[in-house]
């Protein structure tokens, strides 16, 4: 397992640069004037744009550009803006906030997704069952501004605080992961469905266990793997699909920046905010794969 | 002997009747209820297994001779599986009446059951050693560390090899043939009374069969259990059984001791089946099947189920059905079953 991860960490690398590259090139190499619209109504005057030219070094050619930006990003360099900002202080404050709101997230979408699925699951074509199933529905239909607005203004809740304590992102996270609630309580579901009349169930129920111990262990162990698997490659999602939770209450995290960033067209924000995730999604990827032959030990890494 | 009362319980169960069996299953009907119509899967079984003696439950697939051992051990499917009468008697009590912790008590610890396919029936994300150890740890309060120890007992009495190391192997690590042994292993663990094998060779290569085989004989003897054998092989049946039961459509067709079973069958359809049998003397000619299928168990055949198939049937199979008649120590479900047993 051991020469697995390190093989695949070995991988991600080219994927990173691929990726990185391909951002960057779309957002850099686009026509058009970086500097148009920078200085008001009026034409930048060329002072200005010789500096930010040379600064920015956007006399290079498009590849010695992306070596350039990548050589200062791997010693943690991301950067200015153009108005003279660090971007790794921009990123140093919007990140923890996302990863926060992200992981109360998981946790809200693990625990009532599960725990409907399960109770669902078991019921099959109870009262429950139906309720649970029509309101998933409703929660995938619904965008989730209409969710996000509602449910501000149902619960009268305000702006969340600068320093976005645990306790305030409860609500918000639980918006942001409505969807994949969703999913996770269907997915949940169906594999208990299906893992419920399996022989290993049966000989469960025949060695006299109770059905508490035979749902809890034998059932829902083996009924997790997929949703493990989800759960993981959400939290990389959840971290920067957040621009509409963000918005909504005002938290200031990764899609707040990324959304005025791509607004203001500050290209080196957008790249540096996609690098990171592109990383973190690289990283989740590994752990979950790796995560599958702790869950299901058939499963062998070569 | 004088005529002394013993003012104690008696032996069997706690308010059990004197001259019972350990195990008596008495006019089963179980029906499943399925989209096209109600399936009458066992329809008025009865049969009974004591301590020490080998019952073997014979027939083909759809015969009701697995649904009868699941709706012992309490594991039928319900929906769509429902019992409709009967009663099943452990030490003279009703299974199916008794509340259900009671009856979840008995698996494992009266009755337990060794599944036909072990890859199946164990659970693939368990160690074995878990998966036994469970048992002793749930079921008898043994910490962690006495399960384990116990188990490698158990493993070892099943001649696992490596026993010690093995434990930690997960059910896709073992050959066929270990692998049902840790079925076996498993089902012993709480010293079951009784001990059900469904079909429990039909998954392993010959030449494990029969070891396999030998190895359930030799446990129950060692352990003075009661055993139902459920199988279709009847190779199988000839060397381990004291008693078969042959059932067809959900129902027993003949009763006998193994040695009259096979010395003078008295029912077409047993005799259909041993003459299935491929034989050294025969070498080279074509094996003799039983012509048709199974029946459809939606679409019962009238009479006697098995007269479409019978080279006997004359008119009175279709209309009536034959009860199971006792005929001495054996009995035989055929209209015809007085001449079968006088025959030379």
């Amino acid at each position: 397992m051991g020469r697995y991860a390190l093989r695949r960490l070995l991988q991600a690398i080219p994927v990173f640069i691929g990726t990185t590259f391909l951002i960057w090139f779309l957002v850099w190499g686009l026509p058009g004037d970086p500097f148009a619209g920078r200085c008001g109504e009026k034409k930048c005057p060329e002072a200005y744009v010789t500096y930010m030219t040379e600064k920015f070094n956007l006399d290079e050619p498009l590849p010695v550009q992306y070596l350039m930006y990548l050589k200062n990003l791997i010693t943690g360099n991301f950067g200015q803006t153009f108005n003279g900002t660090e971007i790794g202080e921009l990123l140093a404050q919007a990140f923890p906030i996302s990863m926060k709101l992200a992981l109360v997230a998981v946790v809200a979408e693990a625990l009532i997704g599960i725990t409907a699925g399960v109770l669902t699951g078991l019921r099959r074509g109870s009262f429950i069952d139906n309720l649970v199933l029509v309101s998933t529905l409703v929660l995938i239909a619904v965008p989730i501004f209409v969710i996000g607005l509602v449910a501000r203004y149902a619960l009268g809740l305000s702006s969340v605080s600068p320093d976005a304590p645990f306790v305030e992102l409860i609500i918000p996270g639980i918006i942001l992961a409505s969807g994949s609630m969703a999913y996770i309580t269907r997915l949940t579901r169906v594999n208990l469905v299906e893992n419920r009349r399996a022989d290993y169930v049966r000989t469960a129920v025949a060695k006299g266990l109770t059905p508490s111990r035979v749902t809890g262990v034998h059932l829902l162990r083996n009924s997790m793997i997929p949703v493990v698997t989800w759960l993981g490659l959400d939290l990389g999602a959840l971290m920067g699909g957040a621009i509409v939770t963000e918005g909504i209450f005002n938290i200031r995290g990764i899609g707040g920046l990324l959304f005025g960033a791509i607004n203001r067209r500050e290209s080196g924000v957008v790249v540096s905010i996609v690098a990171i995730l592109v990383l973190v999604y690289l990283v989740v990827n590994l752990l979950v794969d790796l995560l599958y032959g702790v869950l299901d030990p058939r499963i062998r890494y070569e | 002997m004088t005529d002394i009362k013993v003012n104690t319980a008696p032996v069997l169960g706690t308010d059990g009747k004197a001259g019972q069996h350990l195990l008596e299953v008495e006019n089963l009907h179980v029906e499943f209820r399925t989209r096209d119509g109600v399936a009458k899967v066992i329809n008025g079984v009865s049969y009974h297994v004591d301590a020490g003696e080998t019952l073997a439950v014979l027939g083909e697939s759809g015969s009701g001779k697995s649904v009868t051992a699941q709706t012992i051990m309490g594991i039928l499917d319900t929906p769509p599986g429902f019992v409709t009468g009967g009663a099943i008697r452990f030490r003279g009590k009703d299974l199916l009446t008794m509340p259900k912790d009671e009856r979840r008590l008995v698996r494992g610890e009266g009755i337990s059951m060794v599944f036909q396919d072990a890859l199946s029936a164990l659970n693939p994300v368990f160690t074995v050693g878990f998966q036994i150890a469970e048992l002793f740890r749930k079921r008898r309060g043994m910490s962690r560390a006495d399960g384990r120890k116990r188990a490698i007992e158990l493993l070892d009495q099943v001649k696992i090899p490596a026993a010690a190391t093995r434990i930690n192997d997960y059910p896709h690590q073992f050959s066929g043939g270990m692998r049902q042994r840790v079925m076996i292993a498993m089902s012993l663990a709480l010293d079951p009374e009784i001990l059900i094998a469904d079909e429990p060779t039909t998954a392993l290569d010959v030449t494990v069969q029969a070891q396999i085989m030998d190895l359930l004989a030799e446990i129950r003897r060692e352990r003075n259990m009661g055993m139902i054998l459920i199988t279709h092989d009847l190779g199988v049946v000839a060397d381990v059984a004291d008693r078969i039961a042959v059932m067809y459509a959900g129902r027993i067709v003949e009763q006998a001791d193994v040695h009259s079973l096979y010395a003078k069958p008295c029912h077409p359809y047993t005799m259909a089946l041993l003459d299935s049998l491929p034989r050294l003397d025969l070498k080279g000619q074509e094996l003799n099947t039983i012509k048709g299928l199974p029946p459809n168990l939606l679409r019962i055949p009238s009479g006697c189920a098995f007269h479409p198939r019978c080279r006997m049937a004359r008119d009175i199979c279709s209309a009536e059905r034959p009860a199971l008649i006792q005929l001495g120590d054996r009995a035989s479900a055929c209209h015809f079953a007085e001449e079968l047993v006088g025959r030379e």
